[in-house]
């Protein structure tokens, strides 16, 4: 055999096992969405999204509880580890600049960002729960505000470096002060950026169930009071797919039809951003 | 040729951090309503030169300087110089063009409102004077609003020249101003300077040496972090005084 039979036939081989490894993921991932669709679809109705959980066995009712406690939860985290997460990346990017200390932080966020959620859970658990004596919203947003903050933090440090140093040397020869210069010329700059990792990282939490069983845990009641058990859909979603009655599952389904679409739109406008914005 | 001198260098010396020096005693008169040039082969210290002047090297730690700038009566140099006021006085002008991430209009009214100018009609009439003197007004007025970005690359350096003119300056730092352009922008942007230099100083960077001879009343060459020569620009290309300013200037090195 001569040697451009041999790489030919390597070149061959090399080519069906990766395309044969792309085929076995995409079609679990086709799977698993179509089997959310399918099932999901097929259970959505408005009763859903304006009726409360009805005891089992009874017919009807919905998930508003559920639904409103993940939008306020969402949003509580959102608020929470948004702020921290640009201020922290901007005072890497900007303030601690090539010195040790940014350094070390961006390690340890990109460690933080690792972490399983459940410890992250379990840490608020003992800070936010246990002295509280109870399950409690405020909790549940603060476990995902956390989860959210390396995110959004490395995000923005990045985005933050990718302005270039001639753009703020511009502004600092107008006469301009530093925090002027970050928040009027650099923040305009990688805004773009920043907001795509503000919602890639609201679509990371909006899934997450672990932190919010020790947190939030669950409620079967609608509540918009944060100082008590809140309940969400992923948590929901868990509880229902577990239990043993028929309606219970079906609800699971729909609930993960639309919390799947929600982290789609979600992640699909952070792309789209960014192509809009770099075309 | 005007004769008053703006600034007055004396014995400047500057250390970038870890106390390497990139200056070395440097005296240098810079005519008011003339054009400054400065020359010599790629690090040989002309831009760091030029950074001096608005104290931009201020924004990086450890660097020092030693001597004096005076800029008419006052130090520049000085720890009590308020840096603020000493960039609105002394404007500079990059290679590369650098509009802000906005509108054209807002570009320019960046440094007006740094300056505290907030109601809208001062701006709009000083943006539009500032557009009309860097010659960029006929192609800008009909679309202020629009992304700085939208413009080609000599109608930003002309945008950048608007907005460090927009506030009234005495100077004018270029730093290698034409030599991210075509032909043609850079010509505009020369002839551009050959109309300021009526009502401010300007100092230029530049490894064109064409340009130098061109555009500037005077020249300095520098290497090493020496100034080598120094005097009106006539004289340094047709009859310089030194030997490395001659070879400099014929191409014999650099």
């Amino acid at each position: 055999m001569t040697r451009e039979q041999m790489r030919k036939i390597e070149g061959g081989i090399a080519l069906t096992l990766s395309t044969l490894s792309a085929l076995v993921g995409l079609f679990w991932l086709f799977f698993i969405l179509g089997d959310v669709l399918v099932n999901g679809v097929r259970a959505l109705n408005l009763s859903l999204f304006i009726n409360d959980p009805v005891p089992p066995g009874v017919e009807g009712g919905g998930l508003r509880n559920a639904f409103v406690g993940q939008l306020i939860i969402t949003l509580s985290a959102t608020l929470m580890g948004v702020p921290v997460g640009v201020l922290g990346g901007t005072f890497l990017a900007e303030y601690a600049r090539g010195r040790g200390i940014s350094r070390i932080i961006s390690v340890l966020s990109d460690i933080m960002v690792s972490v399983p959620s459940i410890v992250i859970g379990t840490f608020i658990y003992a800070i936010l729960v246990k002295p509280v004596g109870h399950f409690n919203g405020w909790a549940g947003a603060a476990a995902l505000a956390i989860i959210m903050i390396p995110v959004v933090l490395r995000t923005t440090e990045d985005m933050l470096s990718l302005v270039p140093w001639t753009l703020r040397e511009a502004a600092f020869a107008l006469g301009a002060p530093y925090y002027k210069v970050i928040i009027q010329v650099v923040y305009r700059g990688a805004a773009t950026g920043i907001l795509t990792g503000i919602l890639l990282s609201i679509a990371r939490v909006a899934g997450e169930t672990a932190p919010l069983l020790f947190t939030a845990f669950n409620n079967s009641f609608f509540t918009l009071n944060m100082n008590q058990p809140m309940p969400s859909l992923t948590v929901t979603i868990f509880q229902y797919a577990m239990g043993p009655y028929d309606n219970w599952h079906a609800q699971a389904w729909a609930a993960a039809f639309v919390i799947t679409i929600f982290i789609l739109i979600l992640t699909i406008l952070g792309r789209l951003i960014i192509k809009w914005r770099y075309r | 040729m005007p004769g008053t001198v703006e600034i007055e260098v004396k014995d400047l010396s500057f250390y970038y951090a870890g106390n390497l020096r990139a200056l070395n005693k440097i005296n240098l008169s810079v005519h008011k309503r003339a054009v400054t040039a400065l020359i010599g082969p790629s690090g040989c210290g002309k831009t760091t030169l030029l950074r001096c002047f608005n104290r931009l090297h201020d924004l990086y730690p450890k660097n020092r300087y030693e001597g004096e700038i005076m800029l008419q009566d006052e130090n520049i140099l000085s720890s009590g110089t308020d840096l603020i006021n000493l960039r609105s006085r002394i404007g500079m002008v990059f290679q590369k063009p650098t509009p802000f991430p906005m509108s054209i209009f807002d570009n320019i009214a960046y440094g007006l409102k740094l300056k505290g100018i907030k109601k809208r009609s001062d701006l709009s009439e000083r943006v539009e004077k500032a557009l009309r003197h860097a010659a960029l007004w006929d192609e800008a007025k009909d679309k202020l609003n629009a992304s700085a970005y939208d413009l080609s690359g000599g109608q930003q350096q002309r945008l950048v020249i608007a907005r460090a003119l927009a506030v009234n300056p005495e100077v004018l730092l270029f730093d290698e101003p034409t030599s991210a352009l075509d032909p043609i922008s850079a010509a505009k942007i020369e002839d551009l300077m050959e109309m300021l230099k009526k009502e401010i100083t300007i100092i230029i960077v530049t490894h064109n040496m064409q340009q130098a001879a061109r555009i500037s009343d005077y020249t300095a060459l520098m290497y090493l972090g020496e100034l080598i020569e120094f005097g009106d620009t006539d004289t340094i290309f047709v009859n310089p005084q030194n030997k490395l300013t001659e070879e400099y200037i014929t191409g014999r090195f650099g």
